[in-house]
């Protein structure tokens, strides 16, 4: 082997071994353990293959996590991606200040996703509330994060809140790609501005609305701060997220081989929602 | 360009009253840190009537806030630093020889695949790992994030490193350098505009990061400041005041860094992305 070549490898490999050691190697142990029913703390377990996996499939407790994790991440991403659009056409419009509003709607990307949710915890408790009260709105004059059927709204409330800050900057660059020659040549043909936006803006903004979708959609389905936050999961069990319970299940639950099991299901849902997502999403681009 | 601007006004009216929207709970968190009880039950909006630094003064001793800043900026630095050293030379090697060598090439996937690969799934193993190799700490904070960046930033970089002319090297090798020189010498500089991306991207999520620390570090003065707030919930309790004012020195370093280099950080984060 040449000088250059093993100066290459030596380039890499200390960097493969530790990749190995600290991520392929706990994925490998996480799959081996959710054959068997080990608690996390014990010195023994036997194997029992299956057997997590079907308890997976009929336990009420992961189904709801799945159940309210998907729902919350469909409701964000279409949120975020709409909001975002508007408010990237908004700082693409000719307008004063342009910067100055771009920089304070980016703001919400650089905080901390925990403390955005403890400072959005006390307005739900302090501020809505008392909103809700003087302008006679029953649903808001209690603290939605208590009640187990809105809870989860509040929670996408907060996420939605926060995500817009970095699918609005993305379409922005997406949207000052395009030339001024193409409105140009389109408003001489008299089209207004709706169909401007649907025949020529978002078209060409394709690629930017795919990376949206799936960032968006990823961010959302591994929603863990948030939750830890706003509602430790409850009022319940109403807004425990997937990777809220195997957090809480595998180190508090003594569930350590069930919640593996879980985790590996997990990984195959968004794997498979990731590629789906990318699939679809490109050959909408194709024929556009 | 300037003689057609016309200034589009009732989309510049909505665009700022958006912002009221991302500023309200900012206002709020801010006012809620300056005021104390009293006037919070005067007036739950309004500016403080006097304002309460002793808050502040409180939420540093409370919380120790000092150890904690101290704990985060290290690793985010150290993280930072060493990310940037390690992850564009893993990267370079890779970038350079992926076409020819089926090795290299399967690095490549190797690295790029655990992108898909969620947090969750390694959450539970990790922490016996890292206990048995007493990585509890700051060091191993810091080497567990400069090694999950690798996925990521190497499909950032070798898509950069394609983008360098192979000449330039090629030149260098004539006149006797180095591999390694070459690269710290001629490509590393070169690649001063990702370089500035992947740092700013790592320092905000290794700055902002929550469940790595909650998971791996046990010791109370290791503690980085998200973790903090999380700890000082029960002593926060209903003291408002408090919490608030111990929130906002914990997002104040990062607010500090984005009002300097604002434009840096959205063109850099925009870049990453789009990759």
């Amino acid at each position: 082997m040449s000088k250059r070549m093993s100066t290459y490898y030596w380039m890499t490999i200390p960097a493969v071994l530790l990749f190995f050691l600290f991520l392929t190697l706990p994925a490998i142990q996480g799959v081996y353990y959710s054959f068997t029913n080990y608690n996390g703390f014990g010195k023994t377990y036997d194997f029992i293959w299956f057997r997590n996996y079907i308890n997976l499939f009929t336990d009420n407790v992961v189904g709801d996590a799945y159940w309210f994790t998907i729902k919350f991440a469909v409701v964000v991403t279409i949120f975020v991606n709409v909001f975002s659009l508007l408010i990237a056409l908004g700082l693409n419009a000719s307008i004063k200040f342009r910067n100055f509003f771009r920089g304070i709607y980016f703001l919400p990307n650089i905080l901390s996703v925990l403390i955005v949710g403890y400072i959005f915890n006390y307005l739900f408790s302090n501020v809505f509330t008392v909103w809700g009260q003087s302008l006679g709105i029953n649903a808001l004059s209690t603290n939605i994060l208590g009640n187990e059927n809105l809870a989860w709204i509040g929670v996408v409330i907060v996420a939605v809140w926060q995500s817009i800050a970095l699918n609005t900057i993305l379409y922005l660059a997406g949207l000052q790609t395009i030339s001024k020659d193409m409105y140009e040549a389109s408003s001489l043909d008299g089209a207004g501005k709706w169909r401007e936006f649907w025949s020529i803006t978002f078209p060409l903004i394709a690629p930017f609305f795919t990376i949206n979708m799936v960032l968006a959609m990823k961010n959302a389905l591994m929603v863990f701060d948030q939750i830890v936050a706003l509602t430790n999961g409850g009022p319940g069990r109403a807004t425990q997220s997937i990777s809220f319970l195997i957090y809480t299940g595998g180190f508090e639950g003594g569930e350590f081989a069930y919640q593996s099991a879980n985790s590996v299901i997990y990984f195959i849902v968004i794997a498979v929602i990731s590629i789906l997502q990318i699939r679809f999403l490109q050959r909408r681009e194709m024929d556009m | 360009m300037k003689e057609n601007t016309k200034i589009n006004w009732p989309i510049n009216i909505l665009v700022a009253i958006g912002t009221l929207i991302i500023l309200f709970p900012l206002y709020m968190a801010l006012t809620i840190a300056l005021k104390d009880p009293q006037q919070m039950s005067q007036s739950l909006f309004g500016l403080p009537t006097k304002w309460r630094f002793d808050n502040f003064a409180n939420a540093i001793e409370v919380t120790n806030f000092f150890q904690a800043f101290r704990n985060s900026a290290l690793v985010t630095t150290a993280t930072v630093v060493l990310t940037l050293l390690t992850n564009s030379m893993v990267a370079y090697a890779i970038g350079r020889n992926m076409e020819r060598s089926k090795f290299f090439k399967g690095l490549y996937f190797y690295f790029v695949s655990a992108m898909f690969i969620p947090f969750p799934i390694i959450m539970l193993p990790i922490v016996k790992l890292t206990a048995s190799l007493h990585m509890t700490n700051l060091v191993g904070l810091t080497i567990l994030h400069t090694v999950y960046a690798l996925a990521f930033n190497v499909f950032v970089y070798v898509g950069y490193i394609r983008s360098i002319p192979v000449a330039l090297e090629e030149a260098a090798t004539v006149d006797g350098a180095s591999t390694w020189g070459t690269f710290w010498r001629i490509i590393f500089p070169l690649m001063a505009p990702i370089n500035a991306t992947v740092g700013i991207l790592v320092c905000l999520s290794t700055y902002n990061d929550f469940l790595l620390p909650l998971i791996i570090v046990s010791d109370q003065d290791m503690y980085t400041l998200p973790l903090v707030q999380y700890i000082f919930q029960g002593q926060f309790n209903t003291d408002y005041n408090l919490a608030f004012a111990s929130y906002l020195l914990a997002m104040l370093p990062m607010i500090v860094i984005y009002l300097f280099a604002q434009k840096w950080i959205i063109s850099g984060v925009t870049r990453g992305s789009v990759k």
